[in-house]
């Protein structure tokens, strides 16, 4: 029935080899697929079907009251718009120290190369910790700014690692001896030679490190204290786990179905914070990978 | 190499001090560049290296790190003997080293059986689905975990009722925070983990396969022989890296799956210190919780990194 590309047959063997393959990795996909098909269909289904157990498949009595009542919800969108700044601006100030720093560290006529990398490998391995890291930010007046969620954070070292590794294999030597023939200095080297080829890399550290912003809480945990300045993770952590719903659901006669509303509304939001990484995921994905890839060689 | 005379570019190994003067005048622009990150990692991350003598002093912060009094190790002593010291250090170690344990065969079962699927739009989907979980926040996740196991609510315990059973309280009993922080673990991270475990299988020569065809082997028997020995230094490597790590456990998913009826198994070094430290202001003792973290895991890590530099020649440092 089937040929191989070789034109060998398909033994028996192989065969069910393939066939407990297929329901395997279906099972693998199944499991991690349907819960999140889970979360979209129970956020757009009458709460009390939920509870009943009837929202297996498809939703049950369709609603959109969920997503109405996060529209209503102030906090949601102020915490929406604050990720979106730290973000943007966290990103901008990682990628603009990472990439000229890793190009120069890629540089094997850079003297002192090697302490400084070794300066930088040791803080992989160790660090000072949760408490004199916060009494720095304190004394440097961070407390409260959205600089204490950017500065501490504005280089990780395994990213500076991995786009060092990139310029080591892509820039090769022969084009900064043709460049340096030509009289051009490293300023106009890096800027006119090595960005241009560096596009994908600086895709993969935008992406590492936006991801980051995107979902990070502890920062914004323990060095913000006014509740404006929350981002996303932290106003979607008091929504589900201290209930903090508020006026959201105040109007619902019952504690039970106030409970029952909350959770719609929990499955919203769990929608509204997760898509955009989820819908610009799938193409952006090779990025992705080219990041682990690259991390691996070191690693 | 060029077929260029050496420049200095290549040249680098050669020269006196003068010669390296001058390397350095040549590449001052370089500097410029590595400047904010310098001062990024003397600032952030080694002026916290300076701040942990706090752990062997009593801080003040009206008096400063230098004009607080010099206690000793009396911090560490006190945590030693602290009632919770053996349980934090009994549930910091069961979580990660069954994380370890259950987490780390996931990504390898996964690569070897997604490298052989006939069909490669299929593996595709597969993977694009199975990366998905890794970029779902740690909020979101625990959020997921506390809706589906709700004792009233959770399609978990939908399940379990309809199967005859009674519904259990899982995010408030002790003995299923374990299961619960590794199960979903597995559900989050094995996907993205097999990316690294694929790339090793890629890159083994399809001669080998082919020879293994010719000799009769039916698929299962190559992953057996070829596959798995192929990508078994890349095995031995990722385990003795991760098994570095088994001191320190992330703070953050910990604390999320937190409940006052649970914290005698989630309670962990991160998040005490967290407590005590922030919470309660006891600067000097958690600094000392810390350090001790600190400096086990640098040990364990070293030490891993040794064995792996003896027995797979490979290894970080």
């Amino acid at each position: 029935m089937k040929k191989k590309k070789t034109g060998i047959r398909v033994s028996p063997a192989d065969r069910i080899f393939d066939i407990l393959n297929y329901v395997f990795l279906t099972l693998c996909l199944l499991i991690v697929a349907y819960p999140l098909y889970f979360i979209v269909i129970a956020s757009v289904s009458d709460p009390t079907a939920v509870y009943a157990g009837k929202v297996i498949l498809w939703p049950a009595r369709f609603t959109l009251e969920g997503y109405q009542r996060i529209l209503d919800y102030e906090s949601f969108f102020t915490g929406y718009r604050n990720t979106v700044i730290y973000t943007v601006v966290g990103t901008a100030v990682n990628v603009l120290i990472t990439i000229p720093g890793a190009y120069a560290l890629s540089r094997k006529d850079l003297v002192g190369r090697n302490i400084f990398m070794m300066g930088v490998t040791f803080t992989m391995i160790f660090s000072g910790g949760l408490i004199p890291t916060y009494l720095l930010v304190i004394s440097l007046n961070l407390y409260n700014t959205m600089w204490a969620l950017i500065l501490p954070v504005a280089v990780s070292a395994w990213n500076l690692i991995v786009a060092r590794t990139f310029f080591q294999q892509t820039i090769p030597d022969e084009l900064l001896e043709a460049a340096t023939l030509d009289g051009a200095g490293n300023t106009q080297f890096f800027l006119r030679v090595v960005l241009p080829l560096s596009k994908s890399i600086i895709a993969v550290m935008v992406l590492f490190y936006a991801v980051n912003h995107w979902n990070s809480y502890f920062n914004a945990l323990i060095y913000l204290k006014s509740a404006e300045k929350y981002p996303l993770q932290l106003v979607l952590r008091n929504i589900l786990f201290e209930n903090s719903l508020g006026d959201m659901v105040e109007d619902a006669s019952t504690l039970a179905l106030q409970q029952r509303l909350g959770d719609l509304i929990k499955y919203g939001i769990i929608i509204a914070s997760s898509l955009p990484l989820l819908i610009l995921y799938p193409f952006l994905q090779r990025f992705f990978i080219q990041g682990v890839m690259i991390g691996a060689v070191k690693g | 190499m060029s077929a260029f005379p050496p420049s200095p570019a290549v040249r680098h190994r050669s020269g006196s001090f003068q010669r390296k003067l001058r390397r350095i005048a040549r590449n001052w622009e370089l500097y410029l560049f590595l400047i904010p990150t310098i001062a990024y990692f003397l600032i952030f991350r080694y002026y916290p290296m300076y701040g942990i003598q706090i752990a062997f002093r009593n801080f003040k912060s009206t008096k400063g790190i230098l004009g607080s009094q010099w206690v000793g190790l009396r911090n560490f002593e006190r945590f030693f003997s602290a009632t919770d010291f053996w349980q934090l250090l009994n549930n910091t170690l069961s979580v990660s080293i069954g994380t370890l344990l259950c987490s780390f065969p996931v990504p390898i079962l996964l690569a070897l059986f997604l490298n052989q699927l006939p069909s490669k739009r299929y593996k595709k989907i597969v993977q694009t689905v199975i990366y998905a979980p890794h970029f779902i926040s740690t909020v979101v996740l625990v959020g997921i975990i506390s809706l589906f196991f709700s004792p009233s609510s959770g399609i978990v315990n939908f399940i379990i009722q309809w199967l005859g059973g009674t519904p259990i309280h899982f995010m408030g009993q002790a003995s299923w925070f374990r299961p619960l922080y590794i199960g979903s673990d597995i559900w989050q991270n094995a996907g993205w983990g097999s990316i690294l475990y694929l790339a090793a299988l890629a890159s083994i020569s399809p001669e080998l396969h082919e020879a293994a065809v010719v000799d009769g082997a039916n698929k299962f028997q190559r992953i057996l022989h070829v596959d798995l020995p192929g990508i078994l230094p890349t095995i031995v490597v990722m385990f003795i890296l991760n098994s570095g790590k088994v001191m320190s456990v992330g703070f953050e998913k910990a604390y999320l799956m937190q409940t006052s009826l649970n914290l005698s198994a989630s309670e962990i070094i991160a998040t005490y210190v967290y407590k005590r430290g922030l919470l309660q202001a006891q600067f000097s003792f958690s600094t000392a919780v810390g350090l001790f973290e600190s400096l086990a895991n640098l040990i364990l890590i070293l030490t891993m990194n040794f064995i792996s530099k003896k027995v797979t020649d490979s290894s970080l440092f």
